[in-house]
């Protein structure tokens, strides 16, 4: 079962590595709507604040996040998927997939930092902090949004319905993810974190294990 | 004998609720700081609430049915329970919206909890426009049964968290009146308690005459289609 969850997360970076569609298509998208953020606070000649800052670098990842991570069900063709029922199982599929997404996220969430503090300056006094919220935030989204994508590729308008469906239950991880960061821009003592990132990691452990029973009744069904 | 035996629970929800109404609106109260003669409202709105909780997991333990057994039957039950639920849900925020505006000035406010309560509406929206957006009808019972229990199990921690990242108006914190100070009335007790029972049982009701609909509805499309 490892070797086959690996093996998939390999072929999907393969592909990916092949392809470039999600890491340079994404990474174009990162920049413009960053550099869009810029150039409107730069033309209002609007100081920034903290928090503005905060709430804005966790709205444009959720829009990466759900731009790059329907791709992960919506484009897969038919007949690929043909292949996988007979060559694997269902949870090793969900897996691989939340692996791969995850892997993404980490690399657009840390570029799009970079690029974020490039041109908008960098607030943030607890940089270790911040780094663990950049990480829980990509695995959080990455599992979320992977099984709403299988849903979602099921439905005939699925561009809509990711957003519809996903938004809604990210709601208190985005909440949570927002509160740790303000902490670690503020600087505050890691203990006063320490009571919202157990919660978040209870979300997404709910969220890995719901994905991993309810995949199976899923997979088949088209 | 028999009509009794199987519809006493109808009749049992409605006189609870005649109760509710009547003795709710003519019973002495406890006056209150703040809230005074608006505590009667405890009757219907969180009532409301608590309904719909109890209607909602009904149809979460429909969808868990369907995908075990995949009988059309679970899933008309599960989507017309969540119908209902949603409804009371409704007319839960429309109560609280009285309640809001003559206990803190305003019809709608940036509340915790009124918060958590826009999400999990949305969340439900959503799964109606998920079964919309399906035509074959044993794809759309697994997919939004599928949706069902996930969107269930990522809401749960809403409940919890929301209120605790910032301070509530709700009845229990920033310096409201709690929860506690009601329950020390037992009159009030007296009531709430058989309100959740006579809306839930109403609820039920609603929700029988939809599928019973819905199961007609079904076999006379299949009559239609062997013709």
């Amino acid at each position: 079962m490892t070797q086959e969850i690996w093996n998939l997360v390999k072929k999907e970076i393969l592909i990916e590595w092949r392809m470039k569609y999600a890491i340079s298509g994404m990474m174009l998208y990162l920049l413009s709507s960053i550099f869009l953020g810029y150039i409107t606070f730069s033309l209002g000649r609007v100081q920034v604040s903290a928090t503005t800052w905060n709430v804005l670098f966790w709205m444009i990842m959720l829009f990466v996040a759900t731009n790059s991570i329907a791709k992960s069900f919506i484009q897969e063709s038919k007949e690929r998927l043909l292949y996988y029922y007979t060559i694997t199982n269902p949870q090793s599929i969900i897996i691989s997939k939340i692996l791969f997404n995850c892997l993404l996220m980490l690399f657009l969430v840390f570029g799009g930092f970079l690029i974020y503090i490039a041109l908008l300056g960098n607030p943030v006094d607890d940089i270790g902090l911040f780094c663990l919220t950049l990480i829980l935030g990509s695995i959080g989204f990455s599992t979320s949004f992977t099984m709403i994508s299988s849903i979602a590729s099921k439905a005939s308008n699925s561009g809509t319905l990711m957003a519809v469906l996903g938004f809604p239950l990210i709601i208190p991880m985005l909440l949570l993810l927002i509160k740790i960061s303000k902490n670690a821009i503020d600087g505050l003592d890691r203990s006063a974190s320490l009571d919202e990132i157990t919660t978040l990691s209870a979300i997404i452990i709910i969220a890995i294990s719901t994905s991993i029973l309810l995949f199976p009744y899923l997979w088949r069904s088209n | 004998m028999q009509f009794l035996s199987n519809h006493w629970w109808k009749l049992l929800g409605v006189m609870i609720l005649y109760y509710v109404v009547i003795y709710g609106f003519l019973m002495e109260v406890p006056a209150l700081s703040i809230l005074n003669e608006t505590i009667r409202n405890l009757f219907f709105h969180v009532a409301l609430w608590f309904a719909m909780f109890i209607l909602l997991i009904v149809s979460v333990i429909y969808s868990i049915k369907y995908l075990k057994s995949s009988s059309m039957k679970a899933d008309v039950k599960a989507s017309e329970f969540a119908t209902v639920g949603i409804v009371f849900g409704l007319l839960g925020v429309a109560t609280g919206a009285v309640w809001a505006k003559f206990t803190w000035g305003d019809w709608w406010v940036n509340d915790p909890k009124l918060n958590a309560t826009t999400i999990a509406l949305l969340i439900y929206l959503a799964y109606f426009v998920l079964r919309a957006s399906i035509e074959d009808e044993y794809q759309k019972g697994r997919i939004s049964a599928v949706y069902n229990i996930f969107a269930f199990a990522a809401a749960i921690p809403l409940i919890f968290i929301l209120p605790r990242l910032t301070d509530s108006l709700h009845p229990g914190s920033g310096g409201n009146p709690g929860f506690s100070a009601y329950d020390l009335d037992n009159n009030l007790r007296k009531v709430f308690y058989p309100a959740i029972v006579g809306w839930t049982l109403l609820g039920v009701w609603f929700a029988s005459l939809r599928i019973r609909t819905k199961s007609i509805q079904m076999i006379v499309d299949e009559h239609h289609s062997n013709e």
